[in-house]
């Protein structure tokens, strides 16, 4: 550590050490909001919305005193959408005042956040959104039907990607709003999926008016907007290094441990290739988060998702197979809306039918590859042939 | 623990593939099939004038005093260039199991690259499990007995053998395995060189009848460390070896034109590739991780070698295959390179255990038995 670091570090530390001195911990959203104000939210955000202006290597730093001194920590399973893409995207395109409005709320928990990007007819193909904005006045008038929105009955704020201009191909006319989910004219009807949950909505939208505060970067501008918002998304649903065996690999490993009536002679040389991808997959994330700390950020970040999608899908099929009539049986198939998707907590029937979706959303792997392909491999791109025709006269 | 390459393994690692570059193109190295070739300038070049054969070897023994880690670097470099030297015999196998055998005698002349030597085992040789010694080391100990006429006894498919001056041979003693090495001309040994599917690591098969060797030390042990340290290392040169056919299928269907188009513009071809890139990524943190675990003689070391085998050693195929494919016809051809890393992978994953040895090996250590 260099002395600059050093007097970082320090820094740091002593912030953290007010913070606790100053405030309860037991007060869960009055002691984040003292933690957003002592800019300890995210320290790479700007000063005053939560952050201090610092590279964001620093924020681990923060996450480990808090967490040994017991502190809450704003729960990414509840408000997944806020805290892993609104936020960064506000902090990143967000004026000043839309930073003082949307950033605190968002980090405390007291204003849940949604996604509404996907529809009936714009899935891998975003930029094909046809949800209309049309300005009048200071305001936009917005109509059309989202698809896939997650937590949307629970969701103060939503972001919102909605095409503002008819004429021109179809990234250019595009406009990224925050959509206020409380206004006139925002219909939420719950989305059952194979599951027999409905952890998704669809959301139709009918003459919602949203004020031109509500409009994020330029008019426009929305495709790049969400990219930004979507490669967060992919970050976020790649995930940190975890410990040797854990998550559903853990489950499989106890059920063979515990029962050893179920064991096959082939079934072990599966569960031995489940196993050790999981932890070549571990070891990856474990170099990657070193190769990020100094400073040669390795592109792998943005197969993990992937890695992760395939690997989910076959441990739980594998689970299901080795489980025998347990695996026959199912935990529940009540509608209902659940907070957050828990991938442990419940049985293995759900696990395997509830996996499928992790190379659906956030990007299909298909749509992963091509990108891997693109942007790291360096291969030609895809032929597109509706990139320079005006959005209008598409064939839909 | 890192699993990121240091400076000094950066600089290691770019002379190893001067040297390569310069004394070993895909041309030459083919040569190793038609019989005619003589590959020990390549060696003494690697092994002496760039110092590799003795970085496992502590500097009181003549040797550099690095560490699995370094080795593990020259080790890609081998395997990106498919090149035919026995690094991994002698200065791996054999230095480690002379190393842990308390060898002194023949360490210092091993680690300047003075004198070249192998393990007497067959390199299918795993890694222990955990179950009856039959399945160990002590499997080779019935293979040669030593007795007052001197050694006796039949072992197959050693690599490095006719490349090497010294034998070093497990031998079943009055107090189990012991070490014993083996002079290449002494009387009553017969190497003698099979024909393999991969040509650039030479396998012989070795006959003693009557051979006289000398001690250096217990056996088991040594045995034991040798084949993990290899396992361990060996990925690494799968690692190296999947770059090099992953990097060169890539500049192909770049290239490559049908139908109008560069053939790397279909998907079909584009996804084939990324999920490769991904495996290779992977198989680079496992090797890492493999090798830094032996560099510090860490306990995981023998999870850490039993994943990278699993994973790395199927990886390469994968590697070696696709490049062969997404090639067509030319992938095909004696004149395209493709097939020499083709026949390295497929014997590499045979190499000091199969994947499916390794996942039952695994399967013990982490206490999750076969049955």
């Amino acid at each position: 550590m260099s002395s600059d670091e050093q007097d970082i570090a320090a820094g740091l530390s002593a912030r953290v050490r007010a913070l606790l001195a100053e405030h309860d911990v037991a007060d869960e959203r009055a002691f984040l909001g003292a933690r957003f104000d002592a800019g300890l939210a995210w320290v790479h955000f700007p000063e005053g919305h939560g952050g201090l202006g610092l590279p964001q290597v620093w924020q681990r730093q923060v996450e480990a005193e808090l967490a040994e001194a017991g502190a809450p920590y704003p729960d990414p399973g509840r408000n997944p959408i806020g805290l892993g893409m609104a936020a960064p995207t506000i902090a990143a395109f967000g004026t000043e005042e839309q930073k003082r409005r949307f950033l605190r709320p968002l980090w405390t928990g007291e204003e849940l956040w949604c996604q509404l990007f996907s529809e009936p007819g714009a899935g891998s193909d975003l930029a094909a959104v046809a949800t209309r904005a049309v300005r009048d006045g200071d305001s936009w008038i917005v109509n059309g039907q989202k698809v896939w929105t997650s937590g949307a009955e629970k969701a103060r704020l939503a972001i919102l990607v909605a095409r503002t201009d008819p004429d021109v191909p179809k990234h250019a006319g595009l406009t990224y709003f925050v959509c206020d989910m409380t206004a006139p004219g925002v219909e939420v009807r719950p989305l059952r999926q194979i599951t027999g949950e409905a952890e998704f909505n669809e959301v139709f939208l009918t003459d919602v008016r949203l004020p031109d505060f509500y409009r994020l970067g330029e008019e426009g501008q929305g495709w790049r907007v969400a990219t930004a918002t979507l490669n967060n998304e992919r970050v976020a649903i790649g995930g940190a290094p975890s410990a040797r065996e854990t998550g559903m690999i853990a489950k499989v490993a106890r059920a063979w441990r515990d029962h050893p009536e179920l064991r096959e002679p082939a079934m072990h040389d599966e569960l031995m290739r489940l196993w050790v991808e999981v932890e070549a997959n571990r070891l990856t994330r474990v170099r990657l988060r070193q190769q990020l700390a100094a400073g040669q950020p390795g592109p792998e970040g943005s197969a993990m998702k992937l890695a992760f999608a395939r690997l989910a899908q076959r441990i739980s099929g594998f689970e299901i197979e080795l489980r025998g009539e347990d695996g026959l049986r199912y935990d529940d198939w009540t509608m209902r809306q659940p907070d957050y998707v828990d991938m442990t907590g419940r049985g293995p029937g759900y696990r395997y039918l509830r996996a499928k979706g992790n190379s659906i959303e956030g990007g299909t792997s298909e749509i992963l590859r091509n990108v891997i392909a693109e942007r790291v491999l360096g291969l030609p791109p895809e032929h597109r042939v509706d990139k320079s025709i005006p959005w209008k006269d598409l064939p839909r | 623990m890192t699993l990121l390459y240091s400076e000094t393994e950066e600089f290691l690692r770019d002379s190893v593939r001067r040297l390569f570059a310069d004394r070993c193109p895909p041309g030459a190295v083919a040569a190793a099939y038609d019989g005619a070739a003589d590959f020990s300038g390549l060696w003494k070049s690697l092994a002496g004038d760039l110092g590799v054969a003795g970085l496992i070897v502590p500097e009181s023994l003549g040797g550099a005093g690095a560490s699995a880690r370094e080795a593990a670097v020259v080790l890609e470099e081998i395997g990106r260039a498919v090149a035919p030297v026995p690094f991994l015999s002698s200065a791996v196998l054999a230095t480690t199991a002379l190393l842990e055998a308390g060898d002194t005698a023949l360490l210092p002349a091993l680690a300047s690259g003075e004198r070249t030597a192998a393990l007497a085992v067959p390199l299918t040789s795993g890694p222990p499990t955990s179950g009856p010694p039959t399945s160990g080391p002590a499997r080779h100990a019935a293979a040669v007995r030593h007795g007052d006429g001197g050694l006796t006894g039949r072992v197959t498919s050693v690599a490095g053998a006719a490349e090497a001056d010294v034998l070093v041979v497990p031998v079943a003693g009055d107090d189990g395995l012991e070490l014993r090495t083996v002079a290449r001309d002494a009387p009553g040994l017969t190497v003698t060189p099979v024909l393999a599917l991969d040509m650039t690591r030479p396998l012989a098969d070795v006959e003693f009848a009557g051979t006289p060797s000398a001690r250096v030390g217990p056996g088991e042990d040594a045995v034991a460390r040798a084949l993990l340290a290899g396992a361990a290392l060996l990925a690494s040169e799968q690692v190296g070896l999947a770059r090099w056919c992953l990097e060169t299928t890539l500049a192909y269907v770049k290239e490559r034109r049908q139908f109008g188009r560069q053939i790397g513009s279909y998907q079909a071809i584009k996804h084939r590739l990324a999920d490769l890139w991904l495996e290779v990524g992977q198989a680079t943190a496992a090797a890492r991780y493999a090798a830094d675990t032996i560099a510090r003689g860490d306990e995981d070391a023998e999870i850490a070698a039993a994943v990278a085998q699993a994973y790395c050693s199927d990886v390469a195929v994968h590697a070696a295959e696709e490049c062969v494919q997404l090639h067509g016809g030319i992938g095909m051809t004696w004149e395209h390179p493709a097939h020499l890393y083709l026949k390295r992978a497929k014997a590499d994953q045979l190499a000091l255990g199969t994947p499916y040895h390794h996942r039952a090996r695994l399967g013990d250590l982490v206490d999750l038995p076969a049955s």
